[in-house]
């Protein structure tokens, strides 16, 4: 093809398009090339001279994070020359670096300290006193620790390229340089501006939220996505101890790139809330009773049984998964049918990213409308997620309330319904009523999938153990629908998932391994807003 | 004339009026032959100017010594967009001071280059970027400007040719950075002077994202007259390679320092001995930089056998550079010579590039600690080594500017380091 330039990198031929890095190319054939400065989501200043390779027929060895393939060209990343320049740049790092690695929160996940100890010096020759520049406030989350700097000024990039709101900027030259905010204006007020912590190669940029709360390395990482917008960004959660310590975005270039907003990197304190509902309860008038899950099913389903059939009403929440909210709608249609509303909150503008076009913290403040739309079911209430169930609070027939917290509603909610069945995490005023209250998990202890704005279906893994008896809503759904009309019941998320690819239109053709880490697009004749 | 000195072996060509303020007046310019050149030009079209200045030889004055001639030919012919003329007045290297007498002298002789330049090269702009320190100058530049606007020799349709072509004096603020023609560019543009990646080349990605050609001032000062008198006649002077004559800034341990404008490939010895009347109080010489600080230092050895143009320099291992001559004699402590330039070089660092914002800073520091008498032979090695790797691994030369002199004073003034090594031992024996 006339747009593949094909050079030999190590020893390795490979075929890049035209205008390719040697960096990037380099990587076709697992070779990363150190470096700092360069960030795929950026401009290349060329300036941390790490990823200087030698290029053979070049008079000095080039940046090969600016230089493009050339056609023949023969790359050495591992010749005696890149070592030697690795190694020299590595120890000019460290000639100001305080090497507090033993307290800095970066140790464990640093590319100053993989570099160092994979190709630096065994002995530094620095012996002369360090630079210190001490620790700035950089406000919003961020803290700075100006001696850790390596100046590759990615942060200041990410501000002025990506955000585009010139907060940061370099002072002073040479040595001094340092990073630094624009008066006494932080980043207090701007939006997406916790990247900068990911991004910095080093512990020059912590987050405060996170600041000396767990070791990289004791963190476990689990790919997640995010349930604060619709946006649906992929995220991996960082567990210890079973609680979710950070959120940290997972490239995703068709969602989110490598950013996330603020908002949604610190909405995770609800994962880690106690006080959760551990086992099924039966209630009788005042008494309630826990319940193993087979007596709770079999309870739930013979009062079920015992009334006159009738239309189900149910509420689910938006933030939860298409498996859950399909179970949902299957057990409905096994118990005579009915209407499932939801209610979602929804803000009053959009964050966008304006550097990455296509990402924003979107104004449907939920996960799943998409999903929950797609499987007709309707939007009921206001714009902050309160009112729009007076028909189903006072219903006498089947209600079933679906992980919406109720948190708005009176005591009296469902108090005449023939059955109550809620499904959530926590107990509410609105839930004293019900007649089973079943535990369900989190997201974040669950397996399934969300449908984002676009309609690309997502997967999100397990990160949390769920608490006591707490189990996936499909998984009891699916059990009690399946008990009631003698159909299969699905045993783990996959089945799940094929169950509805099976009986939702939109969802049809694509499988759980279709969707993999990256997501996939459902079918495109379908109406995302499922009108 | 009362130029503080001058010598029979002088050409004086670019330097003919130094000394003479009236030579500032554009009316006595143009009395002396003025903006002859420039109508010439004009006469002969742009690609023939580029073939009378490639005929010439003549090689860029800012240092690195390209032909200008043919930097000049790398502009686009057609690109559509707008190209633009830079002069480097940002004259910055230590040693060096032709740049200001030229323009504090000869102000229109530089304008009328700086338009022929842009005739040549299809700029409708010219900037000279001046030092900002340069107060004097400065005004002297400004006011010439302003009478040649007055007098039509730049602005619309100048001298009746048709020919538009705008001039704008920019002083810089002090940074030895903005010398580098892409920080230069950087620094007029409203950034931070930090040179740029290249390529993109000027040519091609210059001053405000268009094509772009940069000159020195001395560089600029000489096209107006081998336009003026022509390629060969320009070729008279100098060595077949180095053609013409250069400004040469001699400071330093003479009797007469000064600038002197002499046929490149002049022996060196014979301008300390002859042209600058000889060392000092007669001490001997001990070594001499002979561009500019930025190059290596060569010792008494060398110097006799160094002949004065950009082939002589590097056969004894240094570079003309912009031929600023810091003589030292044997009174001279090197170690604290050559510290007192790291520390420039280190303050001077853009900070972009690893190597150079810590390497510079890093030789300063141990020199400094060498220079007090607390170094060991180890440092030397370190030294060695460390500015090795500064030397072709960043995005200008300025770290190169390091390594050379600390490489070339420890090769050859290693005795000097040890002896301060060991005083600090007998001190700490004490």
């Amino acid at each position: 093809m006339a747009d593949m330039v094909t050079l030999t990198i190590d020893g390795h031929e490979v075929s890049v398009p035209k205008g390719t890095t040697i960096l990037e190319a380099a990587k076709t054939v697992g070779t990363e090339v150190p470096h700092y400065c360069y960030h795929p989501g950026m401009s290349s200043p060329a300036m941390c001279r790490l990823c200087l390779v030698e290029v053979e027929g070049a008079p000095k060895p080039m940046p090969g994070c600016v230089t493009t393939v050339m056609e023949g060209q023969v790359v050495n990343t591992q010749s005696e020359q890149a070592k030697s320049n690795r190694q020299g740049v590595l120890e000019f790092y460290l000639v100001n670096h305080p090497l507090d690695c033993p307290i800095c929160d970066m140790s464990g996940e640093c590319n100053l300290q993989d570099y160092v100890h994979a190709e630096g010096r065994e002995q530094g020759r620095g012996r002369e006193p360090k630079r210190v520049f001490g620790r700035d406030d950089f406000g919003g989350d961020v803290l700075f620790y100006g001696d850790r700097c390596v100046m590759c000024t990615r942060c200041v990039r990410f501000m002025s390229e990506v955000e585009q709101d010139h907060r940061l900027t370099v002072v002073e030259r040479g040595n001094r340089s340092v990073i630094d905010t624009f008066f006494e204006e932080g980043l207090d007020g701007t939006d997406w501006h916790g990247n900068i912590v990911d991004i910095c190669p080093v512990g020059a940029l912590v987050s405060k939220d996170f600041l000396h709360k767990a070791r990289a390395w004791d963190l476990t990482h689990t790919p997640s996505i995010c349930t604060s917008c619709s946006q649906g960004c992929n995220i991996d959660l960082h567990t210890r101890d079973n609680l979710v310590q950070r959120i940290k975005p997972r490239e995703n270039l068709d969602v989110n790139g490598w950013w996330i907003c603020d908002h949604g990197r610190h909405n995770y304190e609800w994962m880690n809330r106690g006080n959760r509902i551990e086992a099924p309860l039966a209630r009788d008038g005042a008494s309630s009773r826990a319940l193993g899950w087979k007596d709770a099913l079999r309870g739930l389903l013979d009062r079920a049984d015992s009334l006159d059939a009738g239309s189900v009403k149910a509420v689910a929440s938006p933030q939860s998964s298409n498996e859950d909210l399909a179970a949902l709608k299957t057990l409905v249609d096994a118990l005579g049918g009915g209407d499932i509303v939801y209610r979602s909150a929804r803000a009053e503008d959009e964050i966008p990213l304006k550097g990455f076009p296509g990402l924003a913290r979107r104004q449907d403040l939920a996960a799943n409308t998409t999903g929950a739309n797609l499987m007709g079911m309707a939007r009921v209430g206001a714009d902050d997620a309160t009112g729009g169930l007076d028909g189903v609070a006072d219903y006498d027939g089947i209600v079933i309330v679906l992980g919406d917290g109720l948190d708005d509603q009176p005591e009296s909610f469902g108090q005449k319904a023939g059955l109550y069945v809620y499904l959530g995490t926590h107990e509410s005023a609105a839930t004293t009523a019900a007649d089973y209250v079943l535990p369900v998990g989190t997201h974040a202890e669950s397996e399934g999938t969300f449908t984002n704005r676009d309609g690309r279906v997502q997967r999100f893994q397990p990160a949390l153990e769920s608490p006591g008896m707490a189990r996936p809503a499909w998984l009891i759904l699916g059990a009690l629908a399946g008990e009631r009309s003698g159909g299969s019941v699905a045993r783990s998320a996959g089945d799940a998932f094929a169950a509805l690819a099976g009986s939702t239109p939109a969802f049809s053709g694509i499988s759980y391994d279709d969707v993999g880490s990256r997501g996939a697009v459902i079918n495109e004749s379908v109406s995302l807003t499922g009108d | 004339m009362a130029y503080p000195y001058v010598s029979d072996h002088e050409v004086q060509i670019v330097s003919k009026h130094f000394g003479d303020p009236k030579q500032r007046r554009v009316d006595t310019y143009v009395e002396r032959g003025g903006y002859q050149a420039l109508k010439k030009a004009f006469d002969m079209g742009p690609e023939q100017v580029i073939d009378v200045v490639k005929s010439s030889g003549l090689r860029g004055r800012g240092g690195a010594g390209f032909p200008t001639g043919v930097k000049w030919s790398f502009m686009p012919k057609e690109s559509g967009k707008p190209h633009y003329l830079l002069c480097n007045a940002d004259e910055s290297e230590p040693g060096t001071f032709k740049d200001r007498e030229l323009i504090r002298w000869d102000p229109h002789q530089l304008i009328e280059g700086c338009l022929i330049g842009a005739y040549a090269i299809g700029a409708q702009h010219v900037y000279i970027y001046c030092r900002g320190e340069f107060f004097e100058v400065n005004q002297i530049l400004a006011r010439a400007v302003e009478d040649a606007y007055a007098k039509g020799y730049i602005g619309k349709d100048i001298m009746g040719s048709g020919n538009d072509l705008e001039l704008t004096v920019h002083q810089g603020a002090g940074a030895y950075i903005c010398g580098e023609e892409t920080g230069l560019m950087n620094s007029l543009e409203g950034r931070r002077g930090q040179p740029r990646v290249k390529p993109p080349f000027p040519a091609a990605v210059g001053a405000f994202g268009m094509p772009s050609t940069i000159n020195n001032v001395e560089t600029l000062c000489a096209v107006t007259h081998i336009v003026d008198n022509g390629g060969e006649w320009y070729r008279q002077y100098g060595t077949e390679k180095s053609p013409g004559t250069k400004l040469f800034c001699v400071s330093g341990h003479v009797n007469k320092p000064g600038n002197y404008e002499l046929p490149l490939g002049f022996p060196l010895t014979q301008l300390i001995e002859e042209v600058c009347g000889g060392m000092r109080d007669g001490n001997a010489l001990k070594a001499v930089i002979p561009g500019g600080s930025s190059v290596p230092i060569i010792n008494a050895e060398e110097v006799s056998r160094c002949n004065l143009d950009y082939e002589g320099c590097v056969e004894v291992g240094t570079m003309l550079g912009c031929a600023s001559v810091i003589v030292m004699d044997e009174t001279t402590d090197v170690v604290k010579a050559v510290r007192r330039m790291v520390d420039f070089y280190a303050h001077e660092s853009c900070g972009q590039c690893t190597p150079c914002r810590e390497g510079s800073a890093w030789t300063a520091k141990i020199l400094r600690r060498i220079e007090d008498g607390r170094g060991t032979e180890e440092d030397l090695d370190t030294l060695m080594q460390m500015t090795q790797q500064m030397v072709g691994t960043t995005i200008c030369v300025l770290s190169d500017s390091v390594a050379a002199p600390v490489q070339s004073s420890i090769e050859k003034f290693r005795d000097e380091y040890l002896a301060l090594s060991r005083r600090g031992e007998r001190v700490g024996a004490a």
